[in-house]
């Protein structure tokens, strides 16, 4: 039986930016793509406008808070959210209450984004038990749950001991199942608060400095290299370890990267008024910091962009600097800041885009049904783009239980005009379709 | 922050109408002087009592040459000096914050002495009575007494001069400007009718934008000008 | 002047302003028997203080009276500050009872900021005015010192402009030393920090200072000489070796006060560790300025609550 809702004949699209086709989407497939299609009677059209058309976009790094942060975002806000921003596929991160270190945790995890059944929630395990960095979780189990869990990470926390990162991306590499570091020395960071800098020391902010990034990336490089094991480099920030990434990428370290796009963005010169919403670990850096990530994500050093999306709670933000939670929204802001910082300056055209944000974030997390071509056969999962609409970020308007976005007031290029999973519409012009 | 005591000046305006030449001024001091003398019975072997104290900076300047003047007229130079009334305004708050000016209290203090206070335009009455209360914590004279260049009327309070420059019936809206070498380019008293700009770079307390409460029509008070009394 | 946050906010002339005004008040209340002025009659001051202080807190405290306004000290410890509740909702509850000055001390820098954030938005919706004060914020600045301090600069140097001070000491964690660089640079001064490359902050090169290791070298070329205070908890933290070590690369004792010129004024914000950073002898001295730097500290607030509170509201 056909699903007839997920059927769908979708005019005038242009994939990847290219020549405007119509698509057949027949039981959430692509049947048929071409020009003056006709679909089936009681199949729903869709006029695409001539927009651009990418794969539903992945995210291999958000914060759904859901459970025990239910005040600052739920895995239904975190879900609209996320397909509003044009995504059909998140990794939602571990550092919940409890801690999803367990199966039936992350089983929840994925659940519950079932149930909700906007984007494809991906719970990410953590790699130690309560993420203390002193004792492996259980990664097998958690890898054969219901699950089916592919990524582990501690983030928020680096897994700093190198002896028990080695046996995670030792014991990672028989599961076929990436580690994801959050790569910072905490002996580094101790009291950190913002970028080490001429910004961070006028103000008085302890300094979370390059090197503690760095030096992780370095050693976890070799870790992975010896330990033959993928090697997954969440938010990298600063420019100096780029250079470690393009070096351990020549000798086939299985290593990828991403960057959030606040990175790509923003520096620590916003930081002059210590307004929270700025706070951000790994913090944001200098302008010669995001130039580089720019450049690295252009050349593929890095390899895709992931948002970092973490919701807070007013009372989590609306304090004092030092008090303040970190971490900022992203879900419904990504792909314009990437079309403002990577394609219109030219360091990526639409191809570009749906590499970054849909090809490779699918194939690190082993998805094998999402960031998929544009092709007949292929699953019906896009993200449908205006690139030339202008809209202004207003952070109580966004999907998101939460209101701590860092570009509140600022005009952003390009808009998610449709979301679509499976042949199935999950948001179109700004709303949810339920 | 200290407010910029000049006004805004317009250029190719009406010029101010002169009151005083410089010469009308030297004469005016000098009559002051001589009434001085005249009522404190200053002179040789009568020189302890009295103590001239300018309210800056136009005021300040009028004591020194008050002082001048008597030391040549007697021979003996009376103590003079100057009391910053500004901490003691009850208009503070109806402007940007006043720069304090200099106090300074002559050797000897003012217990038991006979002050003269002088200032260059009496208006309201508010200023005086500032410096009044700046006196009394600076010490407890046996008298005051108030000696002004112009008094132009508009009292608020029951303050009268004993030594009078100058009565000039002016509406509220208009502005005296008193100039003076030591603080401008040259001596002189300026009358400015409303709307128009000083003829020079705005020099005259009166001038001050949003400062003087002389310069200030207070809400509630009659605009009918006052000429009580002649030169004194 | 709306709120005195950072010495950063303020050009030379605002800062000489507040300086001329210190000094005049200071003039004014010289051999007075009442010590009071009524030019901020019915105005509320209240003292806002999350860390422990004694000179800071009484000396606005002094400032307030002296001017007449109604001073009120709220520490951290007896309000409801340990009962969880957040700086916002304390800080406004002060505003919306009628404060029309805070001071506040707080441990993490940015905190005085934040305050007159939400003050300001308060006052959007209210229409109530709140000036805030920073009296120290974490390591960020602490503005009223290095006003007093530039007030005994003056006193003691004639003028601040192109002399040459220097600061030595633990720059990384002092807040005292990041406003007296931004002030006295903005004064015309010449500014030295003179301490181990471990108690300075990376991204010192960006301020308006130069950085020297060897406080020997430094001291004959000095007009002035200002010493930090070291606190205990960082002589375990590896910033230096010992307390020993650090005595005898940065200590000022008798040997190194021979080294300045004749008369050098000696500063220390106090409270002084006497034979750590500066050796009894030489806090005695008659170059000592640390008692003149107290009772600055006095007409130097009392000037910046005639700025923010006298005249009509921004």
């Amino acid at each position: 039986m056909t699903d007839l809702l997920n059927d769908l004949l979708i005019r005038n699209a242009r994939p990847y930016g290219d020549e405007a086709v119509d698509l057949l989407v027949q039981d959430g497939v692509v049947t048929g793509i071409g020009t003056g299609l006709t679909a089936p009677e009681g199949t729903e059209v869709f006029d695409a406008g001539g927009h651009v058309l990418l794969p539903g976009l992945v995210d291999l790094h958000v914060h759904l808070r859901e459970p025990g942060g239910e005040e600052s975002e739920t895995i239904e806000t975190g879900s609209h959210a996320a397909a509003l921003g044009g995504f059909t596929a998140v990794f939602a991160m571990p550092n919940t209450d409890p801690v999803a270190d367990t199966a039936v945790v992350v089983e929840h995890v994925r659940r519950r984004g079932e149930e909700v059944g906007l984007v494809d929630v991906h719970p990410v395990g953590a790699v130690t038990t309560g993420l203390k960095g002193e004792k492996l979780a259980e990664l097998g189990t958690m890898a054969a749950s219901a699950a089916q869990v592919r990524m582990f990470s501690d983030d928020g926390r680096c897994v700093n001991d190198p002896l028990i990162m080695r046996r995670a991306l030792e014991y990672a590499s028989a599961l076929d199942v990436v580690i994801a570091q959050h790569a910072e020395d905490h002996r580094l960071t101790d009291g950190a608060q913002a970028h080490e800098g001429a910004i961070a020391s006028r103000l008085g902010l302890a300094g979370w400095p390059a090197t503690a990034e760095e030096t992780v990336v370095a050693r976890d490089c070799a870790l992975a290299r010896e330990a033959g094991a993928a090697l997954h480099v969440c938010h990298v920030s600063s420019l100096h370890s780029i250079a470690v990434l393009r070096a351990a990428k020549a000798q086939g370290v299985r290593v990828s990267a991403e960057v959030t796009p606040h990175h790509l963005l923003l520096t620590d010169g916003r930081l002059t008024g210590y307004d929270p919403v700025n706070k951000v670990n790994p913090p944001l850096r200098t302008g010669a910091d995001t130039q580089a990530m720019r450049e690295a994500l252009a050349e593929g050093v890095i390899d895709v962009v992931a948002t970092d999306h973490a919701p807070h709670a007013s009372q989590y933000k609306d304090t004092e600097w030092a008090a303040a939670k970190p971490g900022m929204l992203g879900l419904q802001t990504a792909l314009s800041v990437v079309i403002h910082t990577m394609v219109e300056p030219g360091l990526l055209d639409w191809h570009g885009v749906a590499r970054v944000m849909s090809e490779r974030p699918a194939e690190i997390g082993n998805l094998p049904d999402q960031g998929r071509p544009i092709a007949v056969g292929e699953p019906a999962t896009f993200a449908l783009v205006d690139p030339d609409a202008q809209w202004t970020v207003r952070g109580p308007a966004l999907a998101s239980r939460a209101a701590n976005t860092p570009y509140e007031g600022m005009r952003l290029p390009g808009a998610v005009v449709a979301t679509v999973l499976r042949g199935r519409i999950t948001a179109r012009d700004g709303k949810v379709v339920a | 922050m200290a407010n910029d005591r000049r006004g805004d000046v317009g250029e190719g305006q009406d010029p101010a109408r002169e009151l005083l030449s410089s010469a009308d001024v030297a004469r005016t001091i000098a009559r002051i002087a001589h009434q001085i003398i005249e009522k404190t019975a200053f002179g040789p072997g009568n020189t302890g009592d009295l103590v001239l104290l300018g309210i800056p900076t136009r005021g300040a300047v009028l004591a020194r040459r008050l002082a001048a003047a008597i030391t040549e007229f007697t021979g003996v130079a009376p103590a003079v000096g100057s009391v910053d009334p500004t901490l003691y305004r009850d208009d503070l708050r109806r402007g940007p914050t006043r720069a304090l000016v200099d106090t300074a209290v002559p050797e000897g203090g003012i217990d038991g002495k006979l002050v003269v206070l002088v200032d260059d335009v009496l208006m309201s009455g508010r200023t005086t009575r500032a410096a009044l209360d700046a006196l009394s914590d600076e010490g407890r004279p046996r008298a005051v007494q108030l000696a002004v260049l112009v008094d132009r009327g508009h009292r608020e309070l029951p303050i009268r001069a004993d030594y009078v420059g100058k009565n000039v019936p002016t509406s509220r809206a208009e502005k005296i400007l008193v100039r003076l070498t030591e603080s401008d380019d040259r001596d002189g008293v300026l009358i400015q009718r409303p709307g128009a700009a000083p003829a020079e770079p705005g020099v005259g307390t009166e001038a001050e934008p949003s400062v003087g409460t002389e310069a200030e029509p207070t809400i509630g008070t009659e605009a009918e000008p006052t000429t009580d009394g002649d030169d004194a | 002047m709306k709120h005195l946050l950072s010495i950063a906010d303020l050009d030379a002339a605002t800062a000489t302003g507040l300086l001329d005004t210190a000094s005049r008040l200071k003039d004014t209340l010289l051999g007075r028997e009442v010590r009071k002025l009524p030019t901020l009659r019915g105005r509320t001051v209240v003292t806002l203080f999350y860390e422990d202080s004694t000179r800071t807190r009484v000396s606005f405290e002094i400032a307030g009276k002296w001017m007449s306004a109604d001073t009120i000290n709220v520490s951290a410890k007896g309000s409801s500050v340990s009962k969880g509740e957040s700086l916002r909702d304390t800080s406004l509850t002060i505003s919306a009872m009628g404060a029309d000055c805070v001071i506040v001390r707080h441990p993490a820098s940015g905190a005085a900021h934040r305050i007159a954030a939400w003050a300001d938005k308060d006052a959007g919706t209210t229409g109530t005015h709140t000036s805030i004060v920073n009296a120290g914020d974490g390591t960020h600045e602490h503005p009223t010192q290095a006003l007093l301090d530039a007030a005994t600069l003056r006193e003691r140097l004639g003028s601040v402009a192109g002399r040459r001070i220097g600061i030595v000491g633990d720059v990384l964690h002092s807040r005292v030393a990041r406003s007296n660089v931004l002030l006295l640079s903005t004064l015309g001064a010449e500014v030295v920090l003179i301490a181990p490359p471990t108690l300075l902050p990376t991204g010192v090169a960006e301020w308006p200072c130069r950085v020297a290791h060897h406080l020997d070298a430094e001291l004959p070329a000095l007009d002035a000489v200002m010493m930090l205070r070291v606190q205990a908890e960082r002589m375990h933290g590896g910033f230096f070796p010992s307390a020993r070590e650090y005595s005898i690369a940065y200590g000022l004792d008798e040997r190194r006060l021979a080294l300045l010129p004749e008369g050098t004024p000696v500063l220390h914000p106090g409270p002084m560790v006497r034979g750590m950073e500066i050796a009894p002898a030489v806090a005695d001295a008659p170059n000592a300025a640390v008692l003149a730097q107290v009772r600055n500290g006095v007409h130097v607030r009392m000037a910046v609550l005639y700025h923010l509170l006298a005249g009509a509201p921004e």
